[in-house]
C-alpha cells in the first residue's frame, strides 16, 4: 500500500539489526522503545477507512506504553542492578548481526511460501517477512543474551513482531483484543522489572547463567 | 573523448584531498593550506631522491609502482557524469574491486618487506579491515546492478551509472540510500579516513595506512600519495555516480557529478572534524554494519 508503511517496516528491520549489534543495555532499551513507538503508527497507515478515533486512541496508547512507560520501568530496573552491558553472550555482539541477516533472509524465504487464508489481503508485501524476522530476532535475543534485562527486551521485540503480524492479518483487530494484549505485555514487563530488581538485590548481578545455582 | 573521465580523474584527484584538508581547517577555525597543496607536495617529492634500506629487496621498490599502475587501470573503468569509462565490459565492477585489492596487496607486501615491526602491524590491520569492507562493496554493487540493469548482476559500471534516474530514485530510493551509506563507509575505510584510520596521526602504534608507507621516500612516496588520491577519487566517483540521477544531457551530468565530488569531499572533511576515531575493536562492528546494509538492500531488491 503506502510506501510510508514500507518505510516504517524497513526501519523496524534496521532497528532489529542495530539491537543485535548493541551490547550496552541503555542504548538497547532506547532502540526497543523506538521500535515500539514507530510500530504504534503502523495501524493508522494500513487501515482502509482512514484513521478513526478508535485507531487513534489505540496508537496513542501503544506509543505511550511502549515508548514511555516501558523504557521508564526498564531504566529503573537497570539503575537498581549494576549491569551496564552484556558480558559474554552466547553469540558475540558483532557475530549476531550476520546471523540476524540470515534470519532475515530466511524470513523472506518463508514468507514467500506462506499460504494466507483466502480473502485476507496483506497491506504491503513486506509485512509478513518483517513480522517473521522481528519474531525470530526477539527469540534470538532471548536465547543468546544472558543479562535478564536483555531477555525482557527480547520478549518485547517478539511482541512487536506479533503486532506486525496482527496488522498484516486483520486490518482492524477488535479494539478489545488489542488493548487486552497491550495490558498483558504491560503486566509482563512490570512483573519482569520487579523480578530483575529482586534478582539483583539478592545476587548483585542479573546474569541468568548464574541463576542455576539458586539452591543452597 | 571516451577518455574524459580518466583525464579528469588524473588531473583533479589530488584536489579532493585539498578540499578535505581545507574543510577540516575551516572546522577548526584555521585558514588551512592552499587548495593546491597536494600538487605542490607531489612536485616536491618528485624532485627528491629515494633512500632504500639495505634490508629491503626489489619487492619494496616494485610496491609503489605496481600499486599505482593497478589504480590507474582501475581509473580506466570508472565512468563520470554520463560519459562511459575508457574501458567497460560486463562484470567490470569485479575487476575494479580487485584491481584496488591488487594495489593494496603490493603496498602490504612492500611494508612487510622492510622487516619493521610497526609496518607489519599496520599491514595486518589494513588487510583485516579491507577483508571486512569487501563484502559491503561487492554486495552493494550487486544490489545496484540488480535494480538498475535488471536481473543481471554482471553489468558494467558505466551501464549502472547511466541507469540511475529520478524514476529509479522514486521506485527504489530506500535501496539506493542503503547502498550509498554502505559504500560511504567502505569509502572512508579504504581511504583510511576517520572513523577507521586517522590520516594525520603521527604515532606508529595507532596508524594503519600511514605506517605502511613510512619507509618510502621521494618519488616512491609521491607515487603512493598520488595512488591514494586517485583511489579517493575513484571510490568517491563510484558513490556520486550512484546517487546523482543522470538527466541525459552530458554537460549537466558532468557538472552535477563534479559538484557531487566536491560535496563528498566536504562531507568527508566534516565527518573527520566531528567524529572521533573508533576504537580498533569497534571498527569491525562498523564494517559489519555496512555489510548488513548492503545485504538488506539486496534482500529488499530480490523481494520486489
Amino acid at each position: 500500500m503506502g510506501s510510508l508503511a514500507d518505510t516504517i517496516l524497513i526501519i523496524v528491520v534496521l532497528l532489529n539489526l542495530a539491537l543485535l549489534g548493541t551490547g550496552r543495555l541503555r542504548p538497547s532499551i532506547r532502540l526497543v522503545a523506538a521500535q515500539g513507538m514507530i510500530l504504534g503508527l503502523l495501524p493508522l497507515l494500513v487501515s482502509e477507512h482512514g484513521a478513526g478515533l478508535r485507531l487513534a486512541l489505540l496508537a496513542v496508547a501503544t506509543v505511550a506504553l511502549k515508548g514511555v512507560a516501558f523504557p521508564k520501568l526498564l531504566y529503573r530496573s537497570l539503575r537498581s542492578s549494576n549491569a551496564k552491558h552484556e558480558i559474554d553472550p552466547v553469540v558475540g555482539v558483532t557475530a549476531s548481526v550476520p546471523l540476524g541477516l540470515l534470519l532475515l533472509a530466511g524470513s523472506f524465504w518463508m514468507a514467500s511460501r506462506f499460504q494466507l487464508p483466502a480473502g485476507v489481503e496483506v497491506a504491503s508485501n513486506l509485512v509478513l517477512p518483517v513480522a517473521l524476522a522481528t519474531i525470530l530476532c526477539g527469540l534470538f535475543l532471548i536465547i543468546t543474551r544472558l543479562q535478564a534485562l536483555n531477555q525482557v527486551l527480547g520478549y518485547l521485540v517478539l511482541e512487536n513482531g506479533i503486532f506486525v503480524f496482527g496488522v498484516a492479518l486483520a486490518h482492524e483487530e477488535p479494539f478489545l483484543v488489542e488493548t487486552g494484549v497491550l495490558l498483558d505485555v504491560f503486566v509482563g514487563v512490570f512483573v519482569m522489572g520487579i523480578a530483575i530488581f529482586h534478582i539483583s538485590r539478592t545476587f548483585d548481578h542479573i546474569d541468568v547463567k548464574q541463576l542455576s545455582r539458586l539452591k543452597d | 573523448m571516451r577518455f574524459l573521465p580518466l583525464i579528469l580523474a588524473l588531473i583533479l584527484s589530488p584536489l579532493m584531498r585539498g578540499i578535505i584538508n581545507r574543510t577540516k581547517a575551516r572546522f577548526a577555525g584555521r585558514q588551512g593550506p592552499p587548495l593546491l597543496q597536494p600538487y605542490y607536495d607531489l612536485w616536491k617529492l618528485l624532485q627528491k631522491g629515494a633512500v632504500y634500506s639495505t634490508t629491503t629487496t626489489w619487492i619494496f621498490r616494485a610496491g609503489p609502482i605496481i600499486s599505482l599502475a593497478a589504480t590507474l587501470v582501475a581509473a580506466m573503468l570508472m565512468p563520470l557524469g554520463g560519459w562511459p569509462a575508457a574501458m567497460s565490459f560486463s562484470g567490470d565492477l569485479i575487476v575494479f574491486a580487485y584491481l584496488l585489492g591488487l594495489g593494496r596487496f603490493l603496498t602490504v607486501v612492500a611494508a612487510l618487506d622492510t622487516g619493521s615491526a610497526f609496518e607489519g602491524m599496520g599491514a595486518s590491520r589494513e588487510v583485516f579491515y579491507s577483508a571486512l569492507a569487501e563484502p559491503a562493496l561487492l554486495l552493494g554493487l550487486a544490489a545496484i546492478a540488480k535494480i538498475s540493469v535488471g536481473g543481471s548482476i554482471l553489468s558494467s559500471l558505466s551501464q549502472m551509472h547511466s541507469q540511475i534516474s529520478l524514476h529509479l530514485w522514486a521506485e527504489s530510493g530506500v535501496v539506493l540510500v542503503f547502498v550509498a551509506l554502505a559504500l560511504f563507509i567502505v569509502f572512508l575505510t579504504e581511504n583510511s579516513r576517520i572513523p577507521v584510520d586517522d590520516p594525520t596521526t603521527h604515532l606508529e602504534l595507532t596508524m594503519i595506512h600511514e605506517v605502511m608507507v613510512l619507509d618510502h621516500s621521494g618519488p616512491d612516496f609521491a607515487f603512493i600519495l598520488y595512488g591514494a588520491s586517485l583511489k579517493l577519487w575513484l571510490l568517491g566517483a563510484l558513490i556520486v555516480g550512484l546517487v546523482v540521477p543522470s538527466s541525459g544531457i552530458w554537460v549537466v551530468d558532468l557538472l552535477a557529478d563534479l559538484v557531487g565530488m566536491i560535496a563528498i569531499s566536504v562531507i568527508t572533511g566534516a565527518v573527520e572534524s566531528m567524529m572521533a576515531r573508533l576504537r580498533l575493536v569497534r571498527v569491525p562492528q562498523l564494517l559489519v554494519g555496512a555489510g548488513a546494509l548492503a545485504v538488506l538492500a539486496l534482500v529488499l531488491e530480490y523481494k520486489n
